[in-house]
């Protein structure tokens, strides 16, 4: 039996037979997936509103129909008098609401205009009112086109959203998590189980041993490899069956993106576990040195373009923004190879990189 | 055949080995006796490639230790302090995981542990780490032996091991020796280092004195008294407050005097005791253990 | 007066006895040593003892109390060391007698008081702001147990204290213990090296979860014809 094959079976035995931290290793990416998942997603759905209708024409009427049918929103009151907009916000019992003008239908029907619809919102979460009011306004927007004998719509409305037209913030925000879930299990796993050995001393046995430091390496990495290529496809499948992202360009190229992107979270987890002398140490490097850039800086909660330049040049040599692009371009934008090959290309100098600095870096001797 | 060269080792103020220098013949049994802080474990990094020194040389038939250390690493076993196996594979798993590390398989060097894994091979299916500490041991002695190295390197192998597994490791080491194998086993139980072919005390980074088990006894110049007395309690700080005395330490069932001179008798000594008021005295002059050399070693 | 009563103890994890019908006592003041080859039940027993773990069946009482039904009361009158679990290292001399001195709820003043003692008694009074890190495992083990007797307990268990030491050190730790079971305090201690034995007022051998030997090292020695304890030892235990 060649060394590197003993290395891979005795890692494999490892993983096998620690059945706990397997649960975890299956079950956490699952979890991590859905939780976030339905907390980032900000759908929009039956939130509760109030329409205060001044003008009572059939326009009005058709309006107030509209917004409640398009299922974004469900009427909870109607509102006749100014102050009980206020008191509705402040027993929480709406969480916007839309005020329609004085003479709404005679107004729309004059060349000059001036249909005035009012949109207030609960601004104390701010995210969730911004996108309340621009969903609010795309009702409205098209409204006023079918209903508008003239050209100009009564509300100018500027709302433009491009590859998402339903506005389902899931899709921007899964290839993200992808991107956090696959770098916590994949770079951590190898960490702690290259520290797990320093702490245990059988590391000692192995450099007196004549294996090269790529022979150890390669031997950590191989089964994790396989374990995080389970780990991605349940999580793809998982965006593609419960989030319902959908899924425009090819599955192959998919999948090439996923495989460089654990490989070369691999690498950094070797990295990190060469610099760290205990699982602590390694623990809390993965965690901060990992987990917070890719979550601040891939564009998964915060727009790259919104963020300052040494942040956006921070983000550009952090490879988790590049596996976000590639995912979001083939799933969403049905993207060839034509669009992502940079990316793939950048990807792959990253894991080359960190492969070389980790057998580097990987101590031969004792310090 | 090894040869240390002044080594010295340095962990920030603290002088770990401080110009070290012995041989190893080739074939040998070499232990290397001291407490615990001596050193030992640093020489032996040293020695295995796993640590280099701040200065001097360490030789394996030929190789430098530092320069070569790939060519050395495959031609030692290493045994360290801590038991350093895989707990949750089995005992058979972890001897073909070493062997297969090493590039060879478990049946053709076989004949070399089968003694030793003889006595372990009835729970080849258990995990490592449900073993009893002397099982465990010989299962790392098994392991570091499985590719049959030229030198077998053991750090403390015997530590916290009970008296009858420690007189079978060592018959085991008896055989290994007979196979071929040089072997430097450190160890802080003194009655072990009489069962080497030689041996060193070290004590704080330095060899004290390297002889054959014999000859540190031969050569010791302080006698030795074995004393006993009705309170051997109080007996050994009573000895001490002799003045010819080195020292006096509890040996068993009885308390070792060494003293100087040689004008001292067993007479005088408990003529003296009793005039400290001890009962039931008896003194019997008696041939240095090794341990009674290393103690009065480590006093100069 | 018996300090630890110990009657018909079974200790069973699944199908394996660890403990098999164990039956001994110990006087107030004894220093009873507790041998043993490798996994005979020593540290299951001690464990049992300490009231850290419930026997299966039987009587333990240590101190006066129950160990099934007040193990909080036993751990109260009893101090424990080990070479694995024993001070802690990040904290200097002082302070982990100082912690110590709390857990067993020692008035600040005493507490103060019995650093001195120690400090003085161990030689350690120039060292009492170093980290126990840097100190010497001789001088770990002998602060050990002056922290685990800080509480003047009833009884005191030491589990393998000598492992590794110097045989210098080793010598004056023993002299430690003679001088604790002066002060009435009984010492129940497992050990490795054979002549330690001989330093037992009673000695007892675990055998496969069985006491096989139980008497003075010389009477055993006597009854075995034995040179040595070393030579009863691998008799009886191989």
């Amino acid at each position: 039996m060649s060394a590197l094959r003993g290395l891979i079976i005795k890692e494999s035995k490892h993983i096998l037979r620690d059945r706990k931290t397997l649960v975890i290793l299956f079950v956490i990416p699952v979890a991590l997936v859905l939780i976030i998942g339905y907390v980032v997603s900000m759908d929009v759905k039956d939130t509760v509103i109030g329409v205060y209708d001044k003008a009572r024409d059939s326009e009005s009427v058709r309006l107030t129909n509209r917004i409640v049918s398009s299922g974004y929103f469900k009427l909870g009151k109607i509102i006749t008098h100014d102050d009980q907009i206020e008191s509705a916000f402040r027993t929480g019992s709406i969480r916007m609401a839309v005020v329609i003008g004085d003479h709404f239908g005679k107004r729309m029907l004059q060349p000059a205009g001036g249909a005035a619809v009012q949109i207030i919102a609960d601004a104390s979460e701010a995210n969730t009112a911004q996108l309340l009011v621009s969903y609010c306004e795309a009702v409205i927007r098209s409204f006023a086109l079918e209903e508008s004998v003239v050209a100009r719509p009564p509300v100018e409305v500027e709302v433009k959203m491009f590859f998402n037209p339903f506005l389902n913030s899931i899709y921007m925000s899964i290839p993200g998590i992808m991107a956090l879930v696959l770098i916590i299990v994949t770079a951590m796993m190898t960490s702690l189980s290259i520290t797990r050995e320093k702490e245990l001393g059988s590391m000692e046995i192995l450099l007196a041993s004549p294996l090269a430091p790529f022979q150890i390496i390669i031997g950590k990495v191989a089964p994790y490899l396989a374990l995080a290529s389970i780990n991605a496809v349940t999580i793809v499948l998982l965006g593609y069956f419960v989030f319902r992202v959908p899924m425009l360009g090819s599955w192959q190229l998919l999948f090439l993106i996923n495989f460089l992107y654990i490989y070369l979270s691999l690498a950094l987890g070797i990295l990190v576990s060469s610099l760290a002398s205990t699982q602590m140490v390694a623990m809390f490097a993965s965690m901060f040195g990992l987990l917070l850039p890719t979550m601040l800086l891939s564009g998964f909660i915060f727009p790259i373009e919104n963020m300052p330049d040494w942040l956006q040049a921070l983000s550009r040599i952090l490879p988790p923004r590049y596996y976000v692009e590639a995912i979001k371009a083939v799933m969403i934008q049905g993207s060839g190879l034509a669009v992502v090959w940079h990316h793939l290309l950048v990807m792959s100098a990253f894991g080359m990189i960190y492969t070389i600095a980790a057998v580097k870096k990987f101590k031969i001797r004792m310090e | 055949m090894i040869r240390i060269a002044n080594v010295c080792k340095s962990f920030g103020a603290v002088q770990a080995l401080n110009d070290v220098s012995f041989e190893v013949k080739e074939n040998e049994l070499f232990g290397l006796i001291g407490p615990d802080g001596a050193g030992k474990s640093t020489l032996f990094r040293i020695l295995i490639s796993l640590m280099t020194p701040d200065s001097g040389t360490v030789a394996l038939w030929g190789l430098d230790a530092v320069r070569d250390y790939k060519a050395v690493r495959k031609i030692i076993g290493y045994m360290p302090g801590k038991f350093s196996l895989y707990e949750d594979l089995t005992v058979e798993e972890n001897l073909q995981f070493f062997a297969s590390v090493f590039g060879v398989t478990v049946e053709e060097n076989y004949h070399l542990i089968e003694e030793v894994y003889s006595h372990i091979a009835p729970f080849r299916k258990r995990p490592a780490g449900k073993l009893s500490g002397g099982m465990k041991q010989k299962l790392a002695l098994s392991c570091a032996l499985i590719h049959k190295p030229r030198l077998l390197a053991l750090d403390e192998p015997t530590t916290g091991v009970d008296a009858v597994s420690r007189k079978e490791f060592w018959e085991n080491l008896g055989a290994i020796r007979q196979a071929g194998v040089t072997t430097i086993v450190a160890t802080p139980y003194m009655d072990e280092a009489a069962l080497c072919d030689r041996i060193a005390f070290i004590n704080k980074g330095r060899i004290l004195s390297i002889d054959t088990p014999q000859n540190i006894v031969e050569r010791t110049t302080q006698r030795i008294f074995a004393i006993r007395a009705a309170n051997m309690r109080t007996l050994p700080a009573l000895c001490r407050s002799l003045p010819e005395a080195i020292a006096a330490y509890s040996f068993g069932d009885s308390v070792h005097l060494a003293v100087n001179s040689h004008h001292t008798e067993a007479d005088g000594i408990r003529q003296q005791l009793t005039r400290l008021s001890c009962e039931k005295i008896t003194v019997e002059p008696i041939a240095p253990t090794i341990e009674d050399c290393f103690i009065i070693t480590a006093k100069n | 007066m018996d300090i630890i009563n110990v009657k018909d103890l079974v200790m069973k994890f699944g199908d394996f006895t660890a403990n098999d019908h164990l039956t001994f006592s110990v006087k107030k003041g004894e220093i009873f040593g507790f041998l043993g080859a490798n996994g005979a039940g020593k540290t299951t027993a001690m464990k049992i003892l300490c009231g850290l773990l419930k026997p299966s069946s039987g009587c333990v009482v240590v101190a006066g109390y129950n160990v099934a039904s007040h193990p909080e009361k036993v751990k109260r009158n009893i101090g424990y060391m080990s070479q694995k679990f024993s001070l802690n290292d990040d904290l200097t001399v002082a302070e982990n007698i100082l912690v110590y001195g709390a857990i067993y709820g020692l008035s600040r003043a005493e507490i103060a008081r019995r650093t001195e003692a120690v400090l003085e008694k161990l030689e350690l009074t120039q060292m009492r702001r170093r980290l126990v890190r840097t100190l010497s495992l001789g001088w770990k083990q002998k602060l050990a147990f002056s922290v685990a007797t800080i509480h003047r307990p009833s009884v005191v268990f030491l589990d393998e204290p000598t492992s590794g030491v110097d045989p210098v050190t080793r010598r004056r730790f023993w002299e430690l213990i003679y001088e604790a079971a002066e002060n009435g305090i009984t010492v129940f201690v497992s050990t490795h090296y054979m002549d330690e034995a001989e330093y037992c007022d009673r000695i007892s051998i675990m055998n496969r979860g069985q006491i096989i030997a139980l008497d003075r090292p010389r009477q055993l020695k006597q009854v075995h014809g034995a040179e040595s304890m070393n030579e009863l030892f691998i008799l009886l235990a191989r």
